[in-house]
């Protein structure tokens, strides 16, 4: 009996570098106009994934990643890492998903993976920041959640006892599979890439990249199957079209604004002495201080 | 029907959590506004007076889930309340905590109810719209306002056709506010055994250790934060000695935070604490739109700040052009020296 663990990741834009282009007139994020990066706390989930692996016998890692084509990097990354496959769900029609859209599209790929018994995400991640995507994976696969998870206490192929970070403490839960786990960012960080299988799987690629890398690896991936990164479309994970992207998204952006200072009358002062026993005293004074 | 709704959090102590009274105040602002009803659903054991607590922030029905199966919180037999009470009343509005709580819970409730949820807002407000391909006109939306994108971006999202249009709030966001001392409404037990399922507590809760709030800065009337430019953990505890005499909370930025310099309970900002004191007084602190966002309402602001042109000071009542280890220790003899 094998124990499957299916990680989700997402490729997000980094948003600690954001400039004037990030956003398009519409509302959604301009992603070309950033540095792509691995979603930071799914590189926590991926390293709980490879903590279980380690030790729950004969356990495999898939890795689900929804978005552009170029998205197959988050794949690879994750393989160089431990993760065995993985898949990137793309298709025009899932553009622009709300977190109910984006939910829905990642559990049709998880159904199509078969039976699962644990999916293991990021608690958030940085560009939508809503940590809502994990929640609701779970109740579309119809199976318990435990959110915020920091450390495995226990593992076997039973069940499963986990740390949870929680605002102000910590709770210890245990459940059965299947199950959803979203990983809190205190969580164990992932592990490095692994020199030997940064070899293996370097050559890793999807179709996308091989068509605009112009090659043709019919012949190698009859060698060597893993080295294909799968690309499923919509079509294929058996999605309704009006459950997906823009249609299938409750939510819509109304008004997108900048954040403008408004200037406010500010009084320059001086550390000079003088100065200083000046502002003390008008603070004292008028009671703003004492 | 179609009423406004608030999912109320238990404390570890048996009451009503500070984010949900907070959203209640706010709730009987939207109630008001759409002229609808302002409900509550509690799902927990025993709490004291739950009337006396509710009513006057202005609840006119108390959904009341007594079973002491459901404190502390498990998501699934809780959410087989909220969803099933919310088929069965469909409310227009449904506000949750931002908490850990509100989080794990809100968006699996949207999720069955395939509505829309709004993560993290921190403007609620009723306005309408219009669709611009259809020009289909809506009444009575509820504008979920959130910082976006890092906090680049403020943008306003809507959820025009399906209900309840839900969003949830950070503590400290909103005002806590009486709405009226005599205002009563009416409590509705919920019969339990109809809306959970054993199957529902499928998850076991092994061990929990909740410490008590300690170090609570949301309602400081004076706070002292001390930015990335303090340093080092050493000069930070000049924050500590200033916030000390002129008896004051302490607060920090995130990257004095990740720096090690403060611990995280005082982060001060859009992923931590929004403050609203009487005086803010900035030491080191660059301004960033994730701090001002949780400190921007404070009465006065003051900034200590070696650079002239640190976005802070464009909000600073009163820009001290200078190093804090020179500025702080002055601040603190003249206070020590003429009060008291
Ligand atoms: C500025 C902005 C504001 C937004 N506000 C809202 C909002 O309030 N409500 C709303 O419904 N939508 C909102 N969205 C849309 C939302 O960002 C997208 O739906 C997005 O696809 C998923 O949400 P998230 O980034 O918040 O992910 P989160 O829910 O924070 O992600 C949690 C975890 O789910 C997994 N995951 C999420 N997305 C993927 C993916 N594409 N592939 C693989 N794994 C994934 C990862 O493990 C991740 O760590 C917003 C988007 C932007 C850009
Ligand atoms: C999604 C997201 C959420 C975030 N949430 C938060 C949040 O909740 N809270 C938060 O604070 N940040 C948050 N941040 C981080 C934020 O963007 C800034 O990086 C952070 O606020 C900067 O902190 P700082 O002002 O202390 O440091 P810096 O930006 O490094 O500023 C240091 C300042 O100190 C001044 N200075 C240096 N030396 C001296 C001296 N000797 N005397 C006087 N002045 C000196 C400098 O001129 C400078 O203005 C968030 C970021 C992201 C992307």
């Amino acid at each position: 009996m094998s124990f499957r663990i299916i990680v989700l990741a997402k490729q997000v834009p980094d948003t600690r570098n954001v400039g004037k282009d990030a956003m398009k007139e519409d509302g959604t994020v301009n992603r070309a106009a950033l540095p792509a990066i691995f979603n930071p706390e799914d590189l926590n989930a991926l390293e709980m994934a490879l903590n279980i692996k380690d030790n729950v016998k004969d356990a495999t890692i898939s890795i689900i990643t929804m978005g552009p084509s170029r998205a197959a990097e988050i794949v690879r990354e994750a393989m160089y890492r431990g993760a065995d496959n993985g898949v990137v769900v793309s298709d025009r029609k899932v553009a622009g998903s709300d977190t109910l859209a984006t939910s829905y599209t990642i559990s049709q790929a998880i159904k199509k993976m078969g039976k699962f018994d644990l999916v293991i995400a990021g608690r958030q991640a940085i560009d939508g920041d809503t940590a809502q995507v994990g929640p609701q994976t779970a109740e579309k696969l119809e199976c318990p959640q435990i959110t915020y998870a920091e450390e495995v206490m226990e593992v076997t192929d039973k069940k499963i006892r986990i740390k949870r970070r929680l605002e102000r403490g910590v709770e210890v839960v245990e459940s059965t599979y299947p199950c959803l786990i979203t990983v809190h960012g205190s969580a164990k960080e992932c592990r490095s890439r692994h020199a030997k299988r940064l070899m293996k799987y370097k050559l890793a690629k999807s179709n996308s990249e091989l068509q605009e890398l112009g090659q043709d690896y019919s012949n190698l991936w009859n060698e060597k199957p893993y080295l294909k990164i799968e690309e499923w479309s919509a079509a294929d994970i058996m999605a309704e079209d009006s459950r997906l992207g823009l249609t299938g998204s409750p939510t819509k952006v109304k008004k997108i604004e900048n954040v403008v200072l408004t200037q406010k009358e500010s009084k320059v002062i001086t550390p000079k002495d003088e100065d200083m026993n000046e502002l003390m005293k008008e603070l004292i004074s008028s009671h703003i201080l004492g | 029907m179609n009423n406004v709704f608030v999912y109320c959090e238990v404390t570890e102590e048996r009451t009503i959590a500070d984010v949900s009274l907070e959203l209640v105040s706010k709730g009987r602002k939207l109630a008001n506004e759409l002229g609808v009803k302002l409900e509550v659903l509690v799902c927990g054991e025993e709490i004291k007076d739950i009337e006396k607590m509710l009513y006057p922030y202005g609840v006119d029905v108390i959904n009341y889930a007594k079973d002491s199966r459901l404190f502390p919180y498990q998501t699934l037999p809780h959410f087989s309340i909220v969803t099933k009470l919310f088929q069965e009343k469909q409310p227009q509005i449904a506000l949750f905590g931002a908490t850990s709580v509100g989080r794990d819970l809100a968006p699996r409730i949207a999720s069955f109810l395939r509505t829309g949820l709004t993560a993290d807002c921190t403007t609620l407000e009723i306005g309408d719209h219009t669709e611009n391909k259809t020009g289909k006109e809506y009444k009575n939306l509820l504008y979920q306002i959130r910082p976006a994108f890092g906090g680049n971006i403020i943008a306003t999202i809507i959820n025009p056709d399906h209900r309840p249009q839900m969003a949830t709030v950070r503590e400290g966001v909103m005002k806590k506010e009486i709405f009226d001392n005599s205002h009563k409404g009416i409590i509705n037990f919920l019969k339990v055994e109809d809306y959970v399922k054993n199957d529902d507590f499928c998850i076991k809760i092994i061990e929990r250790h909740i410490e008590q709030q300690k170090i609570n800065i949301k309602g400081a009337q004076i706070i002292v934060c001390g930015g990335y430019g303090m340093g080092s953990k050493e000069n930070f505890r000049l924050i500590h000695e200033l916030a000390d005499v002129i008896q004051g909370e302490v607060g920090a930025t995130r990257a004095a935070v990740d720096a090690g310099m403060c611990e995280h309970e005082r982060q001060i900002g859009q992923t931590g604490v929004t403050v609203r004191p009487k005086l803010y007084i900035a030491c080191g602190v660059s301004g960033a739109v994730q701090h001002r966002a949780g400190m921007q309402e404070s009465s006065k602001i003051i900034s200590i700040n070696t650079d002239p042109k640190a976005p802070i000071n464009s909000i600073a009542d009163y820009t001290i052009i200078g190093d804090v280890m020179e500025v702080l220790p002055k601040m603190i003899k003249y206070y020590k020296a003429n009060t008291k």
